[in-house]
């Protein structure tokens, strides 16, 4: 800051110094409400900063799991992040972003974490694959829809997710534990938020209560493939790196059942599709979702941004 | 005086109500002249209340239609990491419509009708976000320029005479910096990326320059709402004071982004030791504001259309928390 704009600074915050006098006193940048990763909890750059210092490399194994999460999360983000100013209210404009933030982080250190096993960076990963090669399921690409469907899909994941997460703290390897032990405190958060939203929407009027309804019945068909082992669970389960997705159905159903008890809401009846997102078999929303993700980063391949 | 432009005193007052007046008009100007702090159950007079109301409503529905051109590139963003600050600055603009809308609800309005007032076309907002993002370099341009201009306008309201709003701005204002340099960073990582990113960053800057020098309000001679409100402690320097600071800021930043700013004629003048600029269409700030730019209806719409789509869930809320309410009585 110039001595010319003193008079025009109060001391500790809103300065435009953009560092080029030196940052001083003033619009400390880390004062912001908008820090991701508040205290010392684990970011992505730290998890890179590891891998480059060979502390940390996933097997293979480890990182086609990582890939799995992160991809779920990042997809989920991308639907999301459509919300902000486009909320109900500014209230929600707020929390979906928040849940959107907080996906995106969880999505960005377990790519960054996957990546390491074939020298790869998050957004190598996250712009760089094509369809086939993205392995999340297919509930996180499914349309935001109207704001009841938005919740059902949130209310399904969010629990989902608790229960992984809360599994993955106990990991063999460290560095999925690590990430799972930040990500569940927020995902705690997300369940409480999608849970009101449920029983306010089914108990609020009759359109909400259809709309939410209707809502369920739309994403439960894809609820089934969270919980699918196959071969690549079931070594990491025996390793200790995670356990059977199947192991995680009955809590989820209990918790989710309350919540739908209480919401007078029945479990939709409604058959289960066939899933295959973790073999790259996907709905034909995800290439479009790529498709607007990855343009800017592909027109300049190379560029740091 | 402070309170000069007040309207006389109704005349049906009673003499007990007129003294009450009398007194509370007397505190005003003491606090005013004290420079101190006006609270939301202070008398203060009606035109005081109006320019406040009308500034801070206009700010809020600032924030919130400023969130559009942004969230724009939301989806689009090309690293996550930058994905992920974009999507945590527009939600911070949610985060100061919301505490602008709640200091504007002290002075007597509620957000339900600024909202109606937004969308009806009848309440303004700053008119620089009825021009279009059209490439990711925008998202630098409005950090580094249009943020940049926001907090030399915003700062000093954080020392406004009216408590709720000079509070609601300083925690804005910090968010701002934080905006105002993610925005920079952007601008010089495009700038000592590849030549078409360069480009990219230069036409943004182009672009969004002369908007942002507008953004400070007519020149003084032709803004005349301004004196009041620097008597009343609500405006500390005049639009043309601030827009040559912020000039002279952006001569200085622009030179370590590797860039250069639209304007052949910028020179500092030691005379009056004040930064000037080349001339600005003011023909084409009125016609945006007037309702003619390039997104003007775009933006309302984007609005109401949130606005209409929210409803069901907004009146879901409200009987539920009815409903609630009656079984706690019934228990």
């Amino acid at each position: 800051m110039s001595t010319q704009d003193t008079d025009f600074v109060i001391e500790g915050h809103g300065d435009i110094s953009v560092g080029v006098h030196g940052a001083g006193a003033s619009g400390d940048g880390s004062a912001s409400a908008t820090r991701i990763t508040p205290g010392n909890a684990l970011r992505p750059e730290d998890i890179a900063l590891e891998i480059s210092r060979g502390q940390v490399k996933p097997t293979e194994d480890v990182a086609e799991f990582a890939l799995r999460v992160g991809d779920d999360g990042l997809i989920l983000a991308q639907r999301l992040g459509h919300w902000i100013s486009r909320a109900p209210e500014l209230e929600e404009d707020i929390a979906l972003g928040n849940i959107a933030l907080d996906q995106l982080g969880h999505a960005r250190s377990f790519l960054t974490y996957a990546g390491a096993a074939w020298g790869k960076s998050e957004d190598d990963l996250a712009y760089f694959r094509r369809e086939h090669e993205f392995r999340s399921a297919h509930l996180f690409e499914q349309p935001n829809g109207d704001f009841a469907v938005t919740i059902a899909r949130q209310f399904i994941v969010s629990f989902y997710q608790y229960e992984l997460y809360t599994k993955l703290m106990e990991s063999t390897d460290a560095t999925i534990a690590a990430i799972s032990a930040k990500a569940v405190k927020e995902v705690d958060y997300h369940r409480d938020h999608s849970a009101q939203w449920v029983l306010r929407l089914a108990g609020g009027t009759d359109e909400s209560r259809a709309r939410i309804i209707q809502g369920f019945k739309l994403v439960w068909p894809y609820v089934d493939e969270l919980f699918e082992d196959d071969d690549l669970t079931t070594r990491l389960a025996e390793a200790g790196v995670t356990v059977q997705p199947s192991s995680l159905r009955a809590e989820f159903d209990r918790l989710t059942g309350n919540i739908m008890a209480e919401a007078e809401l029945e479990i939709p009846g409604v058959p289960q599709a066939l899933g295959g997102g973790r073999r790259g078999k996907h709905s034909e929303f995800l290439g479009y979702i790529l498709a607007e993700m990855q343009v800017l980063a592909r027109e300049h391949p190379g560029a740091s941004w | 005086m402070a309170s000069q432009n007040l309207q006389s005193v109704p005349a049906e007052l009673s003499p007990e109500e007129q003294e009450r007046e009398a007194a509370g008009e007397a505190y005003f100007d003491r606090i005013i002249s004290e420079d101190s702090r006006i609270e939301p159950r202070d008398w203060m007079p009606a035109a005081y209340r109006k320019t406040l109301l009308r500034q801070i409503s206009q700010h809020a529905h600032s924030e919130i239609i400023g969130m559009q051109p942004e969230a724009n590139w939301i989806t689009r963003a090309p690293s996550l990491k930058r994905k992920s600050i974009l999507m945590a600055k527009v939600q911070d603009e949610a985060g100061h419509g919301l505490y602008l809308y709640s200091a504007a609800e002290t002075l007597g309005q509620s957000r339900d009708q600024m909202m109606e007032d937004l969308i009806a076309g009848k309440a303004r907002y700053s008119s620089i976000f009825n021009y279009p993002t059209i490439s990711w370099a925008d998202m630098g341009a409005i950090g580094w320029l249009v943020d940049g201009a926001a907090i030399c306008n915003q700062v000093p309201l954080c020392r406004a005479s009216y408590g709720p709003y000079g509070r609601a701005m300083v925690r804005i204002c910090k968010e701002e910096s934080f905006h105002q340099r993610q925005g920079f960073e952007i601008l010089l990582e495009l700038s000592n990326g590849t030549p078409a990113q360069k480009q990219m960053a230069q036409d943004a800057v182009n672009r969004w320059y002369a908007p942002s020098l507008m953004m400070f309000g007519p020149p003084d001679d032709d803004s005349p709402n301004s004196k009041q409100s620097m008597a009343w402690n609500i405006k500390r320097f005049s639009n043309d004071e601030l827009r040559s600071r912020f000039v002279g800021m952006m001569v200085e930043q622009v030179r370590v982004l590797g860039l250069t700013l639209p304007d052949k004629d910028i020179r500092f003048n030691e005379e009056t030791k004040k930064w000037e600029h080349g001339p600005l269409d003011w023909n084409e700030f009125k016609e945006v504001l007037a309702g003619r730019g390039p997104c003007n209806s775009q933006r309302v719409e984007r609005r109401r259309e949130a606005h209409e789509n929210g409803a069901w869930v907004r009146e879901a809320a409200v009987a539920y928390a009815r409903k609630q309410a009656q079984k706690e009585n019934a228990a």
